[in-house]
């Protein structure tokens, strides 16, 4: 018999996810190397331009806000083992919900009204994405990973012809809609902190990024602390089970789609209420992707989310000060360390994980002889 | 009237012909995610090994100045990709899915920054010169046949002037078809993605056989890519499989993991992209604008309506997306 004990949670929470990003880096710093720049001037160079240049802070902030959604938005559909690649569509469509609203009733309509309402529609056709994947996954039994995929295409496909079309605004040629009103803005941190009479350089960070925050809180009271959040994460776990102690798998797998394409969904505030003041085109740029390494490199847990989003921020911040130093390395470096992320920390999750166990309880069992002899 | 007859033949043989230069990178792809798959794989990472193959493919064709090396190249970088996806499913039991996507997000980063690199052109490579390329092959008689009405037509424009690639892709089906129900081999790999337990108890390696339908998969995808770039196209462009690997992906679904099906959803997937291409921007009676969003989201929204299972039934291989793990 060879049991292995469980790691311990600090190792299995805060070890592994370290080991996995040093070796994503270090691949990623090889490929540097071949390219013929210094792997540690590049770190520098990223360093500086997400933490240390003027505003730079705010810019990581910003980009970690996209994240914390659609991290969020994978790692509630991870609880109940549903895989949810839809989130760029659902954060497309969120947009699209945000944008209608604007457009009709920003004449009228005050801030304090219009912005909720906004906020509301880009969750509630988020949801409406999520949902329906999640309804032919329950009572059709569709492939929940394929049907995402497809409804991101189809996204895309529904955006084009909108922004092209019907929404384009008059007079110009490239496919976005008008410009909002004022009303529509999301307050920026930088005029609050300056309000506030503290000097803070400019930077896209808005309120979305606190709205985040609050999603963090949200998440955790819903999964940890709450029935429905139990029934999801028994459905994830034993459906078997689920289904003995009364739960309808079927309701939860559906209900669970519409939470995790609501949050997708409000990932369009930070962009289109809080930077873009309009609908344009591609404004996801990848952001509903990034949320499944964010997901699995944060542990599915609020509280991780909101560091792997800091990471991942600081390297799309940091990525674009690539930009300017090199001219060899771009921002499609950090692509590469994202997909090398996901790699590791996910598909190659169990890698690290044996050799760990078997030191863990190498040096547990070291102890224990020691404490008998001693 | 007679004119006007042969002019709508004509125009009709061109969408045919344009149908089959779309439909060979989509047909090598579902070839190869049928392989995959059909081993119990689940193979997302279609487009990616395909986007690297492109990338490689050009390179290559571009610096040693010849497309064979160039697809011999893509080849191998696309089966090394296969076989990383087999080291984290395989070997290590990983998310199928997610190991799927890491290689397509992988493949997006890495062709523009070692493209950038190498040649300082945005990620593109050069334009590919002549001699560099695929070109395509004028089949024998073409001026003789071509007199004879229709028939000469359809020889002309549609049989005549492909490069070698696109037979390839219509052998690499033939090929799939035989592999898989007419060999050992094959009738092991289809049964490692029913019933794998049933494989391993027969005293055949489970993993053994999962790394060999992954390679082969490798394979048709690095053809799939070199097409793109040094066939079809005069070179790389960042992003260029444009999705591609997932409409194959959906081909596969919608021929229900066959050959001969998933054949037929390529060439119908084709002839949609090929029209959607001529609708550009004419304006059609009744209809005003041609709506080519919709033409072009067509494949998407099929797959979907498939496995709902409105149409038809699309079941997967049984052991799908699941690691085998041996029982001792």
């Amino acid at each position: 018999m060879n049991v292995q004990k469980p790691l311990p949670r600090w190792v299995d929470i805060g070890l592994i996810p370290v080991i996995n990003v040093l070796v994503a880096l270090f691949v990623s710093g090889i490929v540097v190397a071949l390219i013929g720049e210094n792997p540690f001037v590049a770190m520098m160079v990223m360093v500086k331009g997400a933490f240390v240049y003027d505003g730079s802070l705010g810019y990581t902030l910003y980009y970690a806000t996209n994240f914390i959604f659609t991290g969020l938005a994978v790692a509630v559909a991870f609880h109940a083992m549903l895989f949810n690649i839809g989130g760029e569509g659902q954060a497309y469509l969120g947009g699209l919900g945000a944008g209608l609203i604007c457009l009709w009733m920003d004449s009228f309509l005050p801030a304090l009204l219009l912005i909720p309402l906004a906020i509301m529609a880009s969750a509630a056709f988020g949801a409406l994405w999520g949902v329906i994947p999640g309804y032919l996954q329950a009572k059709r039994g569709s492939h929940i990973v394929i049907t995402t995929i497809m409804f991101n295409f189809l996204a895309a496909s529904i955006m084009v012809s909108l922004l092209a079309g019907m929404l384009k605004s008059g007079g110009q040629m490239s496919p976005e809609t008008r410009a909002f009103t004022d009303a529509a803005s999301l307050p920026m941190i930088h005029e609050i902190l300056q309000g506030l009479g503290f000097d803070v350089a400019r930077s896209p960070l808005n309120l979305s990024f606190v709205i985040a925050l609050l999603a963090c809180v949200g998440v955790w009271v819903l999964i940890w602390r709450s029935r429905l959040g139990y029934a999801i994460r028994a459905v994830g776990q034993s459906p078997q089970a689920a289904q003995y102690a009364g739960i309808s798998i079927e309701r939860i797998i559906i209900i669970t789609m519409a939470i995790s394409g609501g949050l997708a969904g409000l990932m369009a505030i930070n962009e289109i209420l809080g930077v873009q003041h309009r609908v344009i085109l591609n404004f996801t740029s990848g952001y509903g992707f990034t949320g499944i390494a964010v997901a699995l490199m944060g542990r599915n847990h609020p509280f991780g989310i909101i560091l792997a989003s800091l990471l991942f921020g600081a390297l799309y911040q940091g990525g674009a000060e690539l930009d300017f130093e090199f001219s060899t390395i771009t921002r499609e470096m950090v692509l590469m360390i994202q997909g090398l992320i996901i790699l590791f920390s996910g598909a190659l999750s169990f890698m690290f994980q044996k050799p760990l166990q078997r030191l863990f309880s190498k040096l547990a069992t070291d102890d224990k002889t020691e404490a008998a002899h001693g | 009237m007679v004119n006007l007859g042969a002019d709508l033949w004509l125009q009709f043989i061109l969408a045919l012909d344009a149908t089959l230069r779309v439909a060979t990178p989509l047909i090598l792809c579902a070839m190869a995610g049928i392989f995959s798959e059909r081993a119990g794989i689940i193979d997302i990472s279609l487009e990616g090994k395909m986007l690297l193959s492109a990338f490689t493919a050009a390179a290559t064709a571009s610096l040693m100045h010849s497309p064979v090396l160039g697809l011999l190249a893509g080849i191998t970088v696309s089966v090394i990709f296969s076989i990383i996806h087999g080291f984290a499913c395989i070997t290590h039991r990983g998310n199928q899915v997610i190991s799927g996507l890491a290689i397509n997000i992988l493949a997006s980063g890495l062709t523009v920054t070692v493209g950038i690199a190498i040649f300082r052109q945005g990620g593109q490579t050069p334009n590919l010169a002549r001699a560099d390329r695929f070109a395509p092959t004028e089949l024998p008689f073409v001026d003789l046949v071509s007199h004879i009405p229709f028939i000469g037509t359809i020889y002309r424009e549609l049989i005549s002037g492909h490069n070698i690639l696109v037979w390839v892709g219509f052998l690499a089906v033939i090929f799939t078809s035989y592999i898989l129900w007419k060999t050992r081999f094959g009738l092991r790999l289809r049964a490692v993605g029913e019933k794998p337990e049933a494989v391993d108890s027969a005293g055949i390696s489970v993993s053994l056989l999962r790394y060999k339908a992954v390679i082969i998969a490798g394979v048709l995808c690095g053809i799939a890519g070199a097409y793109l770039s040094t066939a079809h196209g005069s070179g790389f462009v960042r992003e260029m499989t444009a999705g591609k690997g997932y409409i194959a992906l959906a081909a596969m679904i919608f021929g229900k993991w066959q050959p001969r099906g998933a054949l037929l959803a390529c060439l119908l997937f084709g002839f949609l992209e090929a029209i959607a291409a001529r609708l550009q921007g004419v304006e059609l009676p009744l209809i005003g604008a041609a709506p080519v969003e919709l033409i072009l989201a067509m494949p998407y929204l099929m797959t979907v309506i498939l496995l709902a299972g409105l149409v038809g039934r699309a079941v997967p291989p049984r052991a799908i997306g699941q690691p085998y793990i041996k029982e001792r």
